[in-house]
């Protein structure tokens, strides 16, 4: 059985991606107890699947490093993994979270090795790649997953394969006999970084991102560039494997829209713009780029990257929201359709591959928390005292991008020790 | 008065003001954030002179004289794309219609404009029975634009009208008359109160 050891001086960080990753590091070197609770296999969530950050297109490997060591170094932080919060009853300074533990089948023996994953032969759906690439049924979710074990797959748990994976183990660190385990534990503050998703690309009926296979989302845009990725760095169209090299980035896909997200999500055009790089570094001047945009949110210091992107000769802006996407059927290509707001001249283009930009949607539904808390009509948590001693971190509070949700993390944590320092005071 | 709110009255846009008084739906034009998907979601768009997006900018930058007298909304098909795929939920159709509304009764609109034609024939045969008279109405159509293309375009239809009357969608007593609304002297007091009501608001608003 899994023990937390912990108090109503112990801060529960809810999320275990860059927010709560650096919301948990900070209040634990400030010398707080943390229990920081994940529900994927890994640390770092999506921050891990990105490829380059804007603006420096510097590599999110490095800060991931930093702070994997820094939790690995802290004796103060407990971390658990494919655990989700499913209750936390009590009030600021004294609740009980309920925490269930899915197995891993795999434990701390485990030393990366991967004789397991070459002993099975069943294959999945890798979510880390968002299926687009086949994972084995014992797998290392990626290259630097902390903590650095891997993961059967319960969907061969009773069958040979989970026998195989057994047998290859040099280390006895596989345990077919784990189970689910629920803990019971307190804490004092909570720091809620349940993060974002990517709005459902196929709920904006009018792009086909369903029906046309050279339609695809940023995010898998994002897998796609990365040399660790599907097509290892190659930027290749889905229907044929064809060289991609006129790319369309069709901007608000679901954000500011009332049929779909309300809100801006604030990071889609710096992420296309940077995304634009990717294609320009690839193919120099056979790249030819079109970003169909309602305007360019390239806020302060941004605004030199978009002006950067703006002088290249190989990207074209195109100020239309892009009404839809049909398909050339003879070669597969997208074809865009709509009318160009600056001369009002009607359109109908066609390009290897159209990337949408899909916005930022809060990953927990606002029906679906553990826990009362305010959420305003976008699903985003909104600070208020009702919410006792929950504090949102990161992109559960807002649409952010990594810069701002660390910083809006560091500032939750703070929130967090003020509770438990009052509840150390009045316990003396 | 201040200079600054001399200056404020100055610039204020007096057209968009005037469809926001007088335009069905007219208040939503301010909310168009010019994205354009509305003039590339109309199947009809590429022969509007100014799509809706543009129709809304025009009304902004106060183009009076071009927007009522534009062909464009007259255009409209009602097909309710635009609406549907608007990302500000704009009734873009209705406002379409409130436009050319509004120019026909300034007397604006372009003459001899089919659709325009069409409403008033369409509204005429309506409003005698409260029952639309498909012989009077199609006839009537046939002959709109004169009497040698009525003949024409009535020779051309021949088949088809046989085969409505052999199939009872038409009759021939429709040229007599016709039918009506159960209750036709209430139809006729409603829309004579509707009329006034209307009156009431013009005589207000101008």
């Amino acid at each position: 059985m899994t023990e937390v050891v912990a108090t109503n001086e112990t801060i529960l960080v809810v999320g275990g991606g860059i927010s709560g990753m650096t919301a948990a590091l900070e209040a634990a070197e400030a010398g707080k107890k943390v229990v920081l609770v994940e529900k994927r296999p890994y640390l770092g969530g999506r921050v891990t699947q990105l490829y380059k950050y804007f603006p420096k297109l510097c590599f999110p490997t490095c800060g991931l490093e930093i702070n994997q060591r820094r939790a690995k170094m802290n004796p103060n932080l407990t971390i658990l993994t494919m655990a989700e919060v499913t209750n936390l009853a009590g009030e600021a300074g004294a609740y009980t979270a309920t925490v269930k533990l899915s197995p891993r089948y795999v434990n701390d023996n485990c030393t990366a090795c991967g004789a397991c994953a070459d002993a099975v032969e069943a294959e999945f759906d890798d979510e880390y790649n968002y299926g687009m690439k086949k994972r084995k049924g014992a797998y290392l979710p990626h290259v630097m997953a902390h903590p650095a074990q891997y993961v059967l797959d319960p969907a061969i748990i009773g069958s040979d394969d989970a026998e195989k994976a057994k047998a290859a183990c040099k280390y006895d660190a596989i345990d077919l006999d784990m189970q689910e385990e629920e803990v019971n534990f307190s804490c004092g503050a909570v720091i809620w970084a349940t993060g974002w998703q990517p709005y459902d690309a196929a709920k904006i009926q009018p792009y086909g991102y369903d029906r046309f296979a050279n339609v695809i989302s940023s995010v898998e845009f994002e897998r796609m560039s990365d040399p660790k990725g599907p097509t290892g760095g190659k930027l290749l169209r889905p229907s044929d494997g064809k060289e991609a090299k006129n790319i369309a980035f069709i901007q608000c896909a679901g954000s500011r829209d009332r049929n779909h997200l309300l809100h801006c999500s604030r990071i889609c055009c710096m992420a296309s713009l940077k995304q634009t790089t990717y294609v320009t570094d690839a193919w120099d001047d056979d790249a030819d780029v079109s970003i169909y945009y309602i305007d360019i949110r390239a806020i302060d210091r941004f605004e030199d990257f978009y002006q950067n992107v703006k002088s290249n000769k190989n990207v074209k802006f195109i100020k239309s929201k892009v009404a839809s996407v049909t398909e050339n059927k003879e070669n597969g290509n997208p074809v865009l359709n709509g009318v160009d707001t600056e001369g009002y001249n009607r359109y109908a283009n066609e390009h290897d591959l159209v990337v949408l930009a899909v916005g930022m949607q809060p990953s927990v539904d606002q029906d679906s928390f553990p826990v009362d808390i305010v959420v305003n009509r976008e699903g985003f948590i909104e600070q208020s005292d009702s919410n006792g001693g929950v504090f949102a971190a990161g992109s559960a509070s807002d649409a952010l991008d990594v810069n701002r949700a660390v910083q809006h993390a560091t500032g939750a944590a703070l929130r967090a020790i003020q509770v438990v320092n009052r509840v150390a005071g009045a316990e003396g | 008065m201040s200079t600054n709110t001399a200056m404020i009255e100055k610039y204020r846009n007096s057209f968009l003001k005037e469809v926001e008084a007088n335009v069905e739906e007219g208040d939503w034009v301010k909310m168009c954030m010019q994205c354009g998907v509305c003039s590339g979601s109309c199947p009809l768009g590429k022969d509007w002179a100014h799509p809706p997006q543009e129709i809304f900018m025009m009304i902004r930058a106060g183009k009076r004289e071009e927007v009522l007298t534009s062909d464009s909304m007259w255009m409209c098909t009602s097909c309710y794309n635009c609406i549907v795929r608007c990302p500000r939920e704009l009734p873009i159709t209705h406002i379409m219609h409130g436009l050319a509304h509004y120019a026909k009764r300034l007397g604006l609109a372009p003459k001899n404009q089919p659709t325009m034609k069409f409403a008033q024939l369409f509204w005429d045969n309506l409003a005698k029975k409260g029952r639309v008279n498909e012989l009077k109405l199609g006839i009537s159509l046939y002959f709109m634009n004169g009497f040698g293309e009525g003949i024409k375009t009535s020779l051309k239809m021949k088949d088809i009208g046989l085969g409505m009357l052999k199939a009872k969608r038409m009759s021939v007593a429709e040229a007599f008359g016709g039918h009506a609304v159960k209750d036709l002297a209430g139809f006729q007091k409603m829309l004579k109160k509707a009329q006034e009501l209307e009156d009431a608001r013009l005589s207000q608003h101008g």
